[in-house]
């Protein structure tokens, strides 16, 4: 009987064997399908029961989770909600989480893998994971400026530092307040999702990276780039400025806002032209340096690229394959050329330090639960988009728009500003997008310190002014608040 | 064989051989120390201190655990020096998680202003008390296990009324759908759990008697040599038996593990495998008869390949069960910081799942491990014993443990179907908890017996007279 009750021994090892190789599956190999199970609230039950990290603006939170006594144990809190919720999104128990919370919910949650040496020394100190600290590269101030700006009207506004691409402003308006869907009452959350939603104004759209609409004038920065770069054009050129300009092969003309020739004899310089927006002369520069430099030029400064700040940035585009008209209409930014708010501060931050475009970044800095730093933004070169040279052309040509043209409001005493207005057609009946792009200090070549686009969707008045009356001051505000002037 | 049971086997080896009683009062310790350290951890992760209520319990738990200790210094003081703290390892264990749950319900009901229900802990401490105090009482009256095998049919007996209690009318219970309790006023059992005890005595009294002509090959059939007709019986009146409780009482476990303890110690008995052929054969019969017949049944099998296809209604508890195991991972969420409530029924079906999820692969890797050495202290001996009825009861009673653990954890975590079966030792639940202890009584009696000096020994000729047979 020994030997029979040694095999049984056997089998019930083999039957061992097999749970243990089961659970091994179980609670290793499939763990992660498991998590995401659509029913396992295990998943969001832990995720809420950790202090996730704050997001911060210097020293100061934005966002941070504050204990609570329900089974959700910690709430997720918005300082200044709506203020900063194009970049924070929020975090929602019912929608899940946008934004940096999203992009970012490694380090904020505290699963990051760097975390690990962390993890195991909190497990011995007895205390729960905490998440870490994701540091944005807003400045309030100017964040604040621009968001004042905008209140009650639609728009955006991005301004970058032209030197990094750190993007010190980044305001949708109307905006939305993430509390309100971050909170834990499932009920409340979807009540107030719903109204953003069916909200006409679309509060939720995060305009600043997502929208994109013509261009108009401000667009004839790429254009007079892409002139200069050309080598044929100076800022004293002297270039077709007509009343009204014939478009090729149509019998449709192209006028000027004001009606007039832009100069004496129906001719003006380049830098005139530029400073007060003349559209049939660079109608006339685009069909001369043709739609394939256009759009070459136009990809250097960013267009058809989906930057990732990390949130993913709607890509701006220049159209495939214009003919001549529609070639004439793309040199001054209407027809199918469309940007985001973004793109049009990058083409300003691109020649504010000297031709070369820096990637945008949104994340200055990781930090573990202790704050100590675990990664710095390196910023990079996106593309040089034009030489030194011209970019210091276009630049000083950029001054002349603000202090002898189309862009007077932008003026800041003490600063030399560069700028130009855009004043984009839409459709029949509706008013035009207005533009600002702005570039300080613009004394001399790579001594910017900020960039800022600004856009009113369809707020502007019927006029080219609109872009100077409407978008500029806020520009304004945005590049003070920034030089701190 | 043949030969081999004309003789006694053969004698072991004669030198002073240890209690091991010191060996057991460490293990002990350190049973202790963990189970109380679990215990703690529970209290410090969800209240930050010390409930007002461990101190006292975890000194009742010291109290019995000296009892225990000092009973068998006494009563059986050859017996194997590991069963008792593998086992007391695995009770304290099972108490501390039944706290940890009994306290995620008050915080549930301190979050919704309700009620919460009464801890379930002391009732489970009380029950373990008796398991004690039986396993103690069992050590005294049964002097020497092979006085057992004069009860074989009475045993026959009294398990069959258990087993088939439940169906009775008044006092039987149906729980859960499956009809397995007995209530007499306020108390309910699980007559189940000692039928099983009952059974095993009976399947090892019986097979000691006919083990001989039941080893008889008549016919070989493509090599396996088959036994004759009228010697399968036995095994046909096992195998209805256990389909009826399949069928009447809705207990796929039990059913299970009845068959297949009988199957096992029938090859024991006769070292025959075509038992084990035929016994496979007629397991596989009954299954497909069951799925086919049973809507049961077939539900079972649904939920157990389709585990998320009906989540919120039948497939819920494995599938919040699986949940538990996946969110545990390697090293588990710690005792006490987990969701263990989430998964129904955890304190007792799904209690496993709960310690997979808050002590993680390796603990739950640790505490299959002493259930393992549990089943190899039986079984080893089982093959020490020097009676034939004894090393069957021995295998049988560690055999029927070893299932009864592949049964339960291989269900809450999907590798068979799920069952209603009790994790022993760990699970609420009086009936399993008694029952087990008496259990290890019977193995430390039997071990005792085995691992005795001879001239400690009780002399065979003093062993009474098989008296009953076919």
């Amino acid at each position: 009987m020994i030997r029979s009750v040694r095999r049984l021994a056997v089998v019930l090892g083999v039957l061992m064997f097999a749970l243990l190789a089961n659970l091994t599956y179980l609670q290793y190999f499939a763990a992660a399908d498991m998590r995401a199970q659509p029913g396992n609230s295990r998943v969001l039950l832990e995720e809420y029961s950790r202090e996730r990290g704050p997001i911060l603006l210097g020293s100061t939170a934005i966002a941070s989770s504050i204990p609570t006594q329900d089974q959700l144990k910690y709430l997720r809190q918005y300082s200044a909600g709506p203020l900063y919720a194009p970049a924070t999104g929020f975090y929602s128990v019912v929608y899940g989480a946008t934004g940096i919370e999203r992009t970012e919910n490694a380090v904020l949650a505290g699963s990051d893998d760097r975390f690990f040496v962390d993890r195991v020394q909190q497990l011995f100190a007895g205390r729960g994971v905490r998440g870490g600290a994701v540091r944005l590269t807003l400045n309030p101030a100017a964040q604040r400026a621009a968001y004042d700006g905008l209140a009650g009207r639609t728009g955006a506004v991005v301004a970058i530092d032209p030197r990094t691409g750190a993007i010190l402003a980044m305001v949708s308006s109307p905006s939305f307040d993430p509390n309100k869907l971050s909170g834990h009452d499932a009920g409340a959350i979807r009540d107030a999702y719903d109204a953003y939603n069916s909200d006409p104004a679309k509060p939720m759209l995060n305009r600043p990276l997502a929208m994109t609409l013509p261009p108009g004038s401000t667009f004839k920065l790429v254009t007079a780039a892409a002139a200069l770069e050309t080598g044929r054009y100076q800022a004293i050129t002297v270039v077709p400025g007509p009343a009204s300009l014939k478009l090729p092969n149509t019998s449709k003309e192209l006028n000027n806002w004001s009606g007039t020739a832009c100069g004496p004899g129906g001719k003006t310089t380049f830098e005139d032209a530029l400073a007060i927006s003349c559209n049939t002369a660079f109608a006339s520069i685009g069909l001369d340096v043709g739609a394939d430099a256009l759009r070459t030029q136009a990809e250097k400064f960013g267009f058809g690229t989906s930057f990732e700040v990390p949130l993913r940035a709607a890509a701006s585009r220049f159209p495939a394959d214009p003919d001549l008209p529609q070639t004439a209409m793309s040199a001054i930014g209407q027809f199918d050329v469309s940007a985001t708010a973004l793109q049009m501060a990058m083409v300003g931050a691109g020649i504010g330090d000297n031709g070369q475009v820096m990637s945008p970044y949104l994340v200055a800095q990781t930090l573990s639960p202790e704050l100590a730093v675990l990664q710095n933004a390196e910023p990079t070169s996106f593309a040089q988009a034009m030489s030194p040279a011209n970019s210091a052309t276009l630049l000083a040509m950029m001054v002349g728009v603000v202090d002898h043209g189309t862009g007077s409001n932008a003026r800041i005493s003490g600063v030399s500003v560069g700028g130009k207005t855009g004043t984009a057609q839409t459709a029949p009946g509706q008013a035009p997008h207005a533009w600002f792009v702005g570039v300080a200090p613009a004394d001399r070549p790579g001594s910017a310190e900020v960039a800022v686009a600004v856009v009113l969707q369809n707020g502007g008045g019927a006029a080219e002014v609109s872009g100077n009356k409407l978008a500029a001051p806020i520009a304004q505000a945005v590049m003070r608040a920034v030089l701190g002037r | 064989m043949s030969a081999g049971i004309l003789t006694a086997p053969a004698p072991v080896p004669r030198y002073r051989q240890p209690t091991r009683r010191w060996t057991e009062a460490g293990l002990l310790v350190a049973a202790y120390a963990v189970g109380a350290a679990a215990y703690i951890q529970v209290d410090l992760a969800m209240l930050g201190k010390l409930a007002t209520d461990t101190v006292p319990v975890l000194s009742v738990i010291a109290a019995l655990l000296l009892l225990v200790h000092g009973a068998i210094r006494l009563l059986a003081r050859w017996a194997d020096p590991i069963l008792v703290p593998a086992v007391a390892t695995l009770n304290i264990l099972g108490l501390a998680m039944i706290h940890r749950l009994d306290l995620a319900e008050i915080q549930r009901a301190n979050r919704n202003g309700g009620v919460a229900p009464p801890p379930d802990v002391y009732s489970q401490l009380t029950w373990t008390a008796l398991g004690i105090v039986l396993f103690i009482v069992v050590l005294v009256a049964v002097r020497d296990h092979r006085t057992l095998q004069r009860y074989t049919y009475t045993a026959m007996f009294l398990g069959l009324v258990l087993l088939l209690l439940p169906l009775a009318p008044i006092v039987g219970a149906t729980v859960n759908g499956a009809t397995l309790w007995v209530r007499f006023g306020g108390l309910s059992f699980q007559p189940g759990e000692l039928a099983k005890i009952l059974l095993t005595i009976f399947f090892a009294g019986y097979l000691t008697v006919t083990r001989d002509s039941l080893a008889l090959v008549r016919t070989r059939v493509l090599g396996v040599g088959l036994p004759r007709g009228r010697d399968l019986g036995p095994l046909f009146v096992a195998w209805f038996v256990s389909l009826g409780v399949l069928v009447f009482e809705r207990d796929l476990g039990t059913s299970l593990l009845f068959f297949g303890l009988f199957v096992a110690l029938l090859y024991v008995a006769t070292q025959r495998r075509s038992w084990l052929v035929l016994g496979a054969v007629l397991f596989i019969t009954g299954a497909v008869l069951a799925y086919l017949s049973f809507g049961h049944v077939r539900l079972r099998v649904d939920v157990w390949l389709h585990p998320f296809a009906d989540e919120a209604d039948t497939s819920y508890q494995i599938a919040q069960s699986l949940y538990g195991f996946a969110s545990g991972g390697m090293f588990g969420s710690g005792l006490g910081q987990g969701y263990p409530q989430l998964v129904p029924y955890a304190k007792s079906d799904f209690i496993v799942s709960a310690f997979g999820e808050e002590l993680g692969l390796i603990g739950l890797m640790a505490m299959l491990v002493l259930y393992g050495v549990i089943v190899e202290r039986g079984l080893r001996t089982a093959i020490a014993c020097r009676d034939v009825f004894g090393t069957l009861l021995a295998a049988g009673l560690s055999i029927s443990l070893g299932l009864q653990v592949f049964v339960v954890v291989g269900g809450v975590s999907r590798l068979i179907p799920l069952t209603g079966l009790t994790t022993p030792f760990l699970a609420q639940g009086g009936s399993s908890l008694v029952a087990n202890w008496i259990a290890i009584g019977l193995l430390m009696r039997i071990s005792d017996s085995a691992r005795r000096p001879d001239a400690e020994a009780v002399a065979l000729e003093d062993a009474p007279t098989q008296v009953v047979s076919l």
